[in-house]
C-alpha cells in the first residue's frame, strides 16, 4: 500500500523545489531560448521570401534581357538589308553618273577635237595660200623677165582681182 | 558532443550490470539465510528511504545518510542525520518502523507506552535529494543553454554546442504547445510544458542509471507524479476562459441532460489529473520492477547449480539490457505523453467558440 499512499514530505519537497525551478525557468531562461529561436525563424522565413522575390526579379529581369537582345538583333538585321540595299542603290547611281560624266567627257573631247582640226585645216589653207602666193610670185616674175609686158600683165591682174577673186580668197 | 555521446553509451552499457551488482549486495546478505527474498529486494530499490545505500562492503553498507527533519506535536522540530536510526535504533524518540508493521519503512515516533505515531516528516530523502538533485542539473542546463542565445548574435548564427542539444528539445515543446494551445495563449504556457518535459525525462533517465546521482525512482513515485498533475490541474482550471466552464456548467445539450452533465464534467476534470499521476507513475514503477525481477531470477537460479546459474546469468544479462534500451525509450514517451496531455488539456480550456 505503501506504494500508492502519497508521502506529505516528498509533496512537500516536490511543490516547493519543482515551484521554484518553474519559476526561475519560466523567468530567465525559457522564454530567452523561445524569443531568439522564434526571431531567427522569422529571420530565416522572411529572408527565403526575399530571396524569392529577388528570384522572380532576376528572372523578369533575364526575361527583358533576352527580348532586348532578340529585339536588337532584329533590329541589326534590319539595318544589314537597309543597308545592302542603299548600297546597291549607290552603287547603280554612281554607275549612270559615271555613265553620264564619261559621256559628257567624250563629247567635250569631240567637240575640242574638231575645233582643233578646224584650226588645223584653217592653218593649213594659210599656208598653202601663202605658198601658192609665192608660187605665183616666182612664175610672174619670171614671165615678166621673159616676156617684158609687164606693165600689161599688172593691169590685168589688177582687173581680176578687183572683180571676183578678192572675194574668193578671203 | 561525441564525448559526451561516448560517455552517455558507456553509462548504458553500464546499467544492466548495476542492478546484479545491487542485487548481488542485497543476495550475499541473503545467502547467509541461504534464501533470497526477492521482493523485499525489488521494494527497497523502488521505494524511498533516509539514507542513500549504495553498496555493501565487508558486510558493512556503504550509503549517503540523509537529513531527517521532524516535526512532532509533542516534542517540536527535530534535525538530525539518518546515521543514528539506520540500523532501527531509536533516537530522540524516533525509529524506523520495520516491515511488517503499519508505516512500513517510515519514521515514527514512539510514545513511552509503546504506541506509534507519525509525526509531520519532511526528511530530505533519497527520493528528495534526487529531486534537488535532478532540477539543479536542468536548472544549469537551461541557463547555460540561454546564456548562449544571450551572448550570441543568435538570430544570425545556428547553436553551437550545448545550445545545438537542447534548442531541438526545448522547440519541440514549444511548437507543441503552440499546436496544441493555440496562436493567441501558447506563450503563456510553453516554459511550464517545457519544465515539466525536461523534469519529467531527466528524473526518468536518472532513474535508469543505478548508481548515485541517478537510481532514485522519483518520478516512479505516485507524490512526484501527483504534484506534477495538480500542477496542471491547477493551471487548467484556474485559467480557463469562460467557454470552458459554459462547457462544463451550461452545456449545449437537451434538457434532461443539463443536470447531469456538469456532474460528468467535474467528474472528467478531476480524473484527468489522477489519469496523468497513475500514467507517469505506473510505467516507470513497472520499468523499474521489471529490470529487478529479471536480474533477481539470476539469485533465484544461485541455489540450482553452476550451470544454470551461468546460464541464467547469460539470459538475464541479455533481457535486461533490452528491458534498459526499452526503458529509454519509455522514458521519452511518458515524458513527451505527459507534456502532450497537459497542453492539450490547457488548450481545451482556452478554446473559442
Amino acid at each position: 500500500m505503501s506504494l500508492v499512499t502519497p508521502d506529505i514530505g516528498l509533496i512537500f519537497w516536490m511543490v516547493l523545489v519543482f515551484g521554484l525551478l518553474f519559476f526561475i525557468l519560466a523567468k530567465v531562461g525559457l522564454p530567452t531560448v523561445t524569443n531568439m529561436v522564434e526571431k531567427r525563424t522569422d529571420g530565416i522565413r522572411k529572408a527565403l521570401k526575399d530571396a524569392q522575390v529577388a528570384e522572380e526579379r532576376m528572372h523578369g529581369l533575364a526575361r527583358e534581357q533576352k527580348e532586348l537582345i532578340d529585339k536588337t538583333r532584329a533590329e541589326q538585321l534590319k539595318m544589314l538589308q537597309e543597308a545592302s540595299a542603299e548600297k546597291e542603290r549607290i552603287i547603280a547611281e554612281a554607275k549612270v553618273q559615271a555613265g553620264e560624266e564619261a559621256s559628257k567627257i567624250l563629247s567635250a573631247a569631240r567637240a575640242e577635237i574638231a575645233l582643233e582640226r578646224d584650226n588645223a585645216v584653217r592653218d593649213i589653207r594659210r599656208q598653202v595660200a601663202d605658198l601658192s602666193v609665192a608660187i605665183a610670185e616666182k612664175v610672174l616674175r619670171r614671165e615678166l623677165d621673159a616676156q617684158g609686158g609687164q606693165q600689161e600683165y599688172a593691169e590685168k591682174l589688177a582687173g581680176e582681182l578687183t572683180d571676183s577673186d578678192l572675194n574668193k580668197e578671203v | 558532443m561525441k564525448r559526451f555521446f561516448c560517455i552517455c553509451l558507456l553509462l548504458l552499457t553500464l546499467v544492466p550490470c548495476a542492478p546484479a551488482i545491487a542485487a548481488s549486495a542485497a543476495g550475499k546478505e541473503a545467502s547467509d539465510t541461504s534464501e533470497i527474498n526477492v521482493s523485499d529486494v525489488i521494494f527497497s530499490h523502488i521505494g524511498d528511504s533516509y539514507e542513500w545505500h549504495m553498496w555493501t562492503w565487508k558486510g558493512h553498507p556503504v550509503a549517503i545518510y540523509l537529513p531527517v527533519i521532524l516535526y512532532s506535536k509533542t516534542s517540536g522540530w527535530h534535525v538530525f542525520s539518518s546515521k543514528h536510526i539506520a540500523e532501527g535504533e531509536t533516537y530522540e524518540g524516533f525509529r524506523i518502523q520495520s516491515d511488517e508493521l503499519k508505516y512500513s519503512n517510515k519514521l515514527v515516533e514512539v510514545a513511552p507506552d509503546g504506541s506509534v505515531t507519525r509525526p509531520l516528516d519532511l526528511s530530505i530523502t533519497k527520493n528528495v535529494l534526487s529531486l534537488m538533485i535532478s532540477s539543479l542539473l536542468i536548472l544549469v542546463i537551461v541557463l547555460l543553454t540561454a546564456r548562449w542565445y544571450r551572448t550570441h548574435d543568435s538570430e544570425k548564427k545556428a547553436p553551437e554546442g550545448l545550445a545545438a542539444f537542447m534548442e531541438p528539445v526545448i522547440m519541440m515543446i514549444h511548437e507543441m504547445a503552440r499546436e496544441n494551445i493555440g496562436e493567441e495563449d501558447y506563450k503563456k504556457y510553453s516554459p511550464y510544458l517545457i519544465t515539466v518535459f525536461l523534469f519529467i525525462i531527466t528524473n526518468n533517465f536518472l532513474g535508469i542509471i543505478p548508481i548515485f546521482p541517478g537510481g532514485a525512482n522519483l518520478t516512479g513515485n505516485i507524490a512526484c507524479t501527483l504534484v506534477l498533475a495538480l500542477f496542471t490541474f491547477f493551471i487548467v482550471n484556474l485559467f480557463g476562459n469562460k467557454e470552458y466552464y459554459r462547457e462544463i456548467f451550461l452545456p449545449d445539450v437537451p434538457g434532461f441532460l443539463k443536470p447531469i452533465m456538469p456532474v460528468i464534467e467535474v467528474f472528467s476534470a478531476l480524473m484527468k489529473p489522477v489519469s496523468l499521476t497513475v500514467r507517469l507513475f505506473a510505467n516507470m514503477l513497472a520499468g523499474h520492477i521489471q529490470i529487478l525481477s529479471v536480474m533477481c531470477l539470476i539469485f533465484i537460479m544461485a541455489k540450482y547449480g553452476g550451470l544454470l546459474l551461468g546460464g541464467m546469468t547469460i539470459v538475464s544479462v541479455a533481457f535486461g539490457l533490452f528491458l534498459d534500451v526499452l526503458e529509454l525509450l519509455i522514458s521519452f514517451i511518458q515524458a513527451f505523453v505527459f507534456t502532450m496531455l497537459s497542453s492539450i488539456y490547457i488548450g481545451l480550456a482556452h478554446q473559442k467558440e
